[in-house]
């Protein structure tokens, strides 16, 4: 019995350690790009401050999280819209389409939450459900055009994206002037108090963290029971590998691309209203794109296009983001966390090949190992 | 009627250059999308350069300072093009993520470095480099008064450029090389033509036109650089689509985009605009609309490069 028990005990050690070392191989592409990225930043700090670089790499890491609860309920806040529009991304890589219009789907539903939470007068927990479906709605059908356009004339999605991009940012400045328009601050005015999404702040220091957190995290979860165990999920996934071999297998690849860029949208949709249904934050009338529509790019690549690494790797870009806001303390701009970003989905860009570079040199010392212990061998036998 | 024209060349020149170097680059097979961060990387060192140069005890002639503004753009632009090229040609990277990844550095390296050296992130200017009158030329009857007068150096500029790419694109063996490096790079590789030096240099050249386009465009339009350049390098991708890759037809889509555009901005000061009473936002988003209706229509018989986008395999058949 007891020797038994000794035998199994290292076996779950084995197993855990398997687990970590698998998790560990998974994650390896991420962990290098997040480190790049790191590194890059640092020098750049080193560049401009030497003396204050490496303080200020510790605040960005530790993200202020010394600064009470607050920060952590701020994290979650800005986390939810990041990870929506992050698995968005995956939809569309999985049915090998590049969504890069989430900046204007997220705009325009936006737009559509806030012009009920403005405009309609709807009692209690309806009002902020109907400004959050109005929003997926508004991200649906600004996704569907490029998926209609590539599905029908074979538009390129990428280009047709960039385009509604502007389109919509223009069309949302006009709209917010035309009806939603607060002149003093040249916003939009403030959303009434039904409208904007339930909260747990009281918990978080009064943050304004709401509920948005945890359906970001239910739509993960949904995405990936689709990938996973559905024939939809499969179909999408089979035409985004091969076009041809899904079409002569019986797939509709054309309702596929629509429905997979619709989705897409409608999921950005979700996150631009749960965006905007926070009191405080206001549609602004500058006709620049909204940075965070780009977000979702870097939590695609970095949760290696899997809806639960979407999760992971968009808390992980709201901490660091929380992060560079109080390393403004030490005299850095914030504007490096951005740079940190961009290095980031550069060096996940070309990983392919960064990993193929370290296996490699991994392959070229063993090599050199081992001739060098045959020259060992070669000289102990003269 | 002169003041729009006038107005819609200072549009046009940026629109123009900096389409001129998205089709270098997509002439040659590679997709580049990131002509928007390669053009305000460009804009905001040239423009740091115009500044320091204006600010000396001694400054040099206002026109020569603008021209090297727009050298060390292109030379940054071109420089800056590279990390895209090494990602998209060495890497085989996916060659749209790559160039997001120098949009998004671009305005944030800028914002940074101006911040850090200077406190605030705009870099002010002295906007003294439109020339009144061409002697001679400028006394040419209407031709003269379009032309001629209230022009900018970066107008001749633009109008040599175009003619080098023509030419090089179409008259020259390099450019017969590009083009076939573009359509079919196995082909051109069984000729001989190495495929990564024509993708190098032609994403290269792509850089610093766009570097220098960026340049152009702040110094025409504005008295200070705010780390924008206000979505002229996505504009100059409508207009190379909508110009369908070929350099005379996007010569006429930047007047096209370029006419919306200065409408977009000074429609208030022309009676006949002001009284249609439409709102600015719709003749900003009209050169946007128009391309996407344009690429509906015409995406099933595109002249886009054959081979653009794809990873150049050498075993590949």
């Amino acid at each position: 019995m007891k020797q038994n028990e000794q035998h199994l005990k290292p076996t779950f050690l084995d197993k855990t350690l398997q687990v970590l070392k698998a998790t560990f191989n998974v994650m390896k592409p991420s962990l290098i790009a997040i480190g790049v990225g790191l590194l890059f930043g640092f020098i750049i700090m080193l560049i401009f401050n030497a003396s204050g670089a490496f303080p200020g790499l510790i605040r960005l890491l530790t993200g202020g999280l010394g600064s009470g609860t607050k920060v952590l309920g701020d994290i979650l806040l800005h986390a939810a819209p990041v990870i929506l529009t992050g698995l968005a991304l995956v939809v569309a890589f999985k049915t090998g389409l590049f969504n890069i219009g989430a900046s204007g789907q997220m705009i325009v539903a936006g737009y559509a939450a806030v012009h009920i939470g403005v405009l309609w007068n709807i009692p209690g927990p309806l009002h902020w459900i109907v400004a959050l479906l109005a929003g997926i709605i508004a991200g649906a059908i600004w996704g569907a055009i490029p998926g209609i356009l590539k599905a029908l004339t074979n538009t390129n999605e990428v280009v047709s994206s960039i385009m509604l991009n502007y389109i919509g940012t223009y069309l949302v400045v006009y709209l917010v002037k035309q009806n939603v328009y607060n002149a003093s601050t040249a916003k939009s005015l403030n959303i009434q108090p039904s409208a904007e999404l339930p909260g747990f702040g009281t918990l978080f220091g009064n943050s304004k963290v709401n509920i948005g957190i945890f359906i970001a995290i239910g739509v993960a979860i949904l995405i990936h029971y689709i990938f996973k165990k559905t024939t939809f999920g499969y179909e999408l996934k089979a035409s985004g590998f091969n076009k041809d071999a899904s079409r002569y297998a019986g797939m509709n690849a054309k309702r596929n691309i629509i429905l997979s860029m619709l989705i897409s949208g409608a999921i950005v949709g979700l996150g631009g209203a749960i965006l905007y249904l926070v009191n405080g934050t206001n549609l602004g009338t500058t006709y620049d794109l909204l940075p965070e529509g780009f977000d979702g790019i870097s939590v695609a690549l970095l949760g290696l296009t899997e809806p639960i690494g979407a999760i992971f790797a968009g808390t992980f870009l709201s901490y660091i983001k929380q992060g560079g806001f109080y390393m403004q303390v030490n005299g850095f701009p914030q504007q490096i966390i951005d740079i940190i970003i961009a290095v980031i989905v550069y060096t996940t860009s070309i990983s392919v090949a960064i990993q193929l570079f370290f296996k490699h040199l991994k392959e070229k010392r063993l090599l050199k190992k081992e001739t060098s212990l045959e020259n060992l061998k070669g000289g102990s036998d003269k | 009627m002169t003041l729009i024209v006038q107005l819609t060349l200072v549009s046009v020149v940026p629109l123009l250059i900096v389409a001129l170097g998205g089709l270098m680059s997509e002439k040659s097979g590679v997709t580049n999308i990131a002509l928007e961060g390669l053009m305000l990387l460009g804009a905001f060192v040239g423009i740091w350069v115009i500044r320091e140069l204006q600010n000396a005890t001694n400054p040099l002639p206002m026109q020569f300072i603008y021209f090297i503004g727009i050298v060390v753009g292109g030379i940054v632009g071109g420089l800056f093009a590279m990390t895209h090229a090494v990602a998209a040609i060495k890497f085989n990277a996916d060659q749209i993520i790559s160039a997001t990844a120098l949009n998004l550095f671009a305005p944030a390296f800028a914002i940074y470095t101006a911040r850090s050296i200077q406190g605030a992130q705009q870099i002010r200017f002295a906007a003294a480099f439109r020339i009144e009158k061409v002697p001679l030329l400028g006394d040419i009857p209407l031709i003269g008064e379009l032309f001629f007068q209230k022009t900018y150096l970066s107008f001749f500029l633009a109008i040599g450029i175009l003619a080098f790419i023509w030419i090089l694109l179409y008259k020259t063996k390099a450019g017969l090389r590009i083009r076939a490096v573009g359509e079919n790079p196995q082909a051109a590789d069984a000729q001989g033509i190495n495929i990564y030096k024509v993708r190098y240099l032609s994403v290269m050249a792509s850089g610093i036109l766009a570097g220098i386009g960026g340049v152009i465009f702040v110094v025409t339009t504005s008295a200070s650089f705010d780390a924008t350049v206000a979505g002229m390098g996505f504009l100059a991708i409508a207009v190379l689509i909508f110009g369908n890759w070929h350099p005379g037809r996007i010569l006429l889509s930047a007047i096209v985009f370029g006419f919306f555009r200065t409408v977009a901005s000074a429609y208030s000061s022309v009676d006949f605009l002001r009284n249609l009473n439409l709102p600015r936002e719709f003749y900003q988003m009209t050169p946007f609309v128009i391309t996407l209706i344009v690429l509906a229509i015409t995406s099933k018989n595109s002249r886009a490069p054959k081979a653009l986008g794809e990873i150049y395999e050498m075993g590949k058949r």
